[in-house]
């Protein structure tokens, strides 16, 4: 029975992981999946919502590491909004010089905003205490409800160890149903969004930008929206990362496999689709895990381990490209194909 | 004073950077031009050749061929041969990921290709540290000294002095071959205008393939002058370059070889001036301003024409 324990810590766990990161495949959605944005810096808008609402919710500098300001020790909804808000804000200005021009200008700056990013978090130690990174972040209600498993167990001493395993991780538990509440209120959100006039404008842009703005569309205010609300749902999922693993450093946040791993699932959930953004998010953490625990069991260094499993991914993410584009779920409707490139090639 | 006194030597070692981050550039804008989607693999194709040439300079050392140094360069025969094989095998593995991959998703449209390349560059820097370790590498453990140049109070290395020529040669082969051969005819014309250069009878497969061929010999050349400079070579190496050569083709005018190579230079320069002023560790986000700072300004880019 304990390995039964053992197994639902885990699942805990595990639906912890893959819930922010459909938190984050929900925010690219918006960006590529209905507008047709290509942003490869979603490691950088995560860790701006992350640092954001530690430093807004986290306690005052100590002694060490650097850091000068923040640590306002205010509730964890304040953190969460104020991380939206500042991963929003991000987007903003990297959507002004790009937005207008082709898809490429926009990839290009978002690769160089999260490596900036990155830069600004591992160099500046006032604000971020650098490489030693903010601890002590709080989850929120985790005093509250440890008090009250540590006072049932101790009032309990007689239960079976796997109940008391079990128990013990209850915050966890919690922690896993304020992910889920959180996932189906975007979700519920996104989907209004995506089914209104707003939408349609998006989806319109998607397809044919052209015609968009010969409809008297102003594309540009509409990809920005896009960006900005789409940039605001991953910096959520920064929060969100950070109250539960309590400890945030710039190695949390590598850019390109952090932006990689969310680019996958949306592809193999199916991009354009708010629940295959989800069951992309579960499938391929589900893929990630288990390559972990096959890992184990092979003949090489933990570093070609760690290349091999990115490896894995990334063949996998080759082969859903070349044989199955839509991913799982397809798309509603037959979709015309993007625009071809300008100098189209067969 | 201070800081503005280390702005000549800076200078210089912005140009010998710009060398290389001109030849990484060149392959990137023939890729747009050519291909018409934006190659975020090509950093990791760097270290792809810096890698095999560090693995051809232990076979060749294998072999009993001598690695003496060349006067006063730190390298020598065994070296040069490992620089050549690296070439040959870099273009050979990226003509083989576009029959194996990008051939197929020709079709797909732009940004299904640089979803593909991001993948790319993601799979060449993991299968590198899979194959050869997350570790330095060292090209050559010697200790090389900078020579003054006299009258104007700089220093430079004699392996640097190789890099920048290397580099000026390279973009003269280049030039010559898009203008004067067939083929680079063709990959001009093909640039301009794809449909009307396949109506007037050019193989554009072909064309392609020496894209690749060209893009992925300088991209290895690129990374090796980097192992050569840093003495060793990392799995980051060309991840690391990747948004300073992104910014020296914009500024260039994406799409323009020439550009690129203007681009380069120029994004070197600043790069290592930058560094007198603020701290080293924000080089790319120097190269990342100046991006930013063309797009607002001026988006074709130096040389670039309209879009």
């Amino acid at each position: 029975m304990d390995l039964f324990a053992g197994v639902v810590n885990y699942l805990v766990f595990f639906g912890i992981s893959a819930g922010i990161y459909a938190v984050l495949a929900l925010g690219l959605n918006l960006q590529w999946g209905e507008t047709g944005l290509f942003n490869i810096g979603v490691a950088g808008f995560y860790a701006v919502g992350a640092y954001t609402s530690a430093l807004i919710s986290g306690p005052p500098p100590d002694v060490w590491g650097g850091r000068i300001v923040g640590g306002f020790e205010l509730p964890f909804v304040v953190g969460v909004l104020a991380a939206a808000a500042a991963a929003g804000l991000v987007a903003l200005l990297i959507g002004i010089p790009t937005l207008r021009l082709r898809a490429d200008y926009l990839a290009i700056a978002t690769i160089g905003i999260a490596e900036t990013i990155r830069l600004v978090l591992k160099n500046e130690a006032w604000l971020t205490n650098g490489v030693w990174g903010l601890q002590q972040i709080p989850s929120p209600l985790y005093g509250g409800i440890h008090r009250h498993t540590s006072g049932f167990l101790r009032a309990n001493p007689d239960l079976p160890s796997w109940v008391a395993q079990i128990v013990s991780r209850a915050y966890n538990g919690f922690y896993l149903l304020l992910v889920a509440a959180v996932l189906v209120v975007l979700y519920a959100l996104l989907r209004r969004l995506a089914g209104s006039p707003w939408g349609r404008v998006l989806r319109a842009i998607r397809e044919d930008e052209d015609a968009a703005a010969m409809s008297g569309k102003n594309v540009f205010a509409f990809k920005l929206q896009a960006l900005v609300l789409g940039a605001m749902v991953m910096g959520i999922g920064g929060a969100l990362y950070a109250h539960y693993v309590r400890f945030i450093s710039p190695a949390s946040f590598e850019p390109l496999y952090g932006t990689f791993i969310v680019w996958v699932m949306l592809i193999i959930g199916g991009t354009g689709r708010h629940g295959g953004a989800i069951l992309g998010a579960v499938v391929v953490w589900g893929i990630w895990a288990a390559t972990d625990f096959v890992a184990d069991h092979l003949p090489f260094s933990a570093p070609q381990v760690a290349a091999l499993r990115i490896l894995v991914i990334g063949v996998l993410l080759e082969g859903i490209l070349v044989l199955r584009p839509g991913g799982l779920l397809r798309p509603r409707r037959p979709r015309r194909p993007t625009p071809p490139p300008e100098p189209q090639i067969r | 004073m201070d800081a503005l006194a280390r702005v000549p030597q800076l200078i210089v070692y912005g140009l010998v950077s710009g060398s290389i981050l001109s030849l990484g550039g060149i392959g990137v804008s023939l890729t747009y031009s050519i291909l018409g989607f934006s190659n975020f693999a090509h950093g990791d194709t760097m270290a792809l050749g810096a890698y095999f040439a560090l693995a051809a300079l232990s076979v060749l050392s294998g072999w009993g061929v001598s690695n003496r140094p060349w006067g006063a360069l730190s390298f020598g025969a065994a070296f040069a041969g490992a620089l050549a094989a690296a070439v040959i095998l870099t273009s050979v593995a990226v003509v083989l990921l576009d029959r194996l991959l990008y051939r197929r998703l020709r079709g797909a449209g732009r940004i299904t290709l640089m979803i593909a390349a991001v993948g790319v560059a993601l799979g060449l820097r993991n299968a590198i540290q899979f194959a050869w370790g997350p570790q330095p590498l060292y090209y050559t453990t010697k200790i090389q000294r900078a020579a003054l140049i006299p009258g104007l109070g700089v220093r430079i290395k004699p392996d640097q002095i190789f890099i920048l020529a290397v580099a000026v040669v390279l973009a003269g082969l280049l030039h010559l071959f898009l203008r004067r051969t067939r083929i680079g005819k063709a990959m001009r014309a093909m640039a301009d205008n794809a449909s009307l250069a396949r109506v007037s009878g050019i193989d554009t497969e072909r064309v392609i393939i020496w894209t690749w061929v060209i893009g992925g010999a300088l991209a290895a050349v690129a990374g090796i002058l980097t192992g050569v400079e840093n003495k060793f070579v990392l799995p980051e190496l060309g991840w690391q370059m990747l948004l300073s050569i992104f910014a020296a083709v914009i500024l260039g005018g994406i799409g323009n070889p020439y550009g690129a190579i203007v681009g380069g230079f120029v994004v070197g320069v600043s790069e290592e001036v930058s560094t007198a002023f603020v701290s080293a560790g924000y080089k790319p986000a120097v190269a990342f301003g100046i991006l930013i700072l063309m797009l607002l300004v001026r988006p074709t880019g130096l040389l670039g024409r309209r879009d």
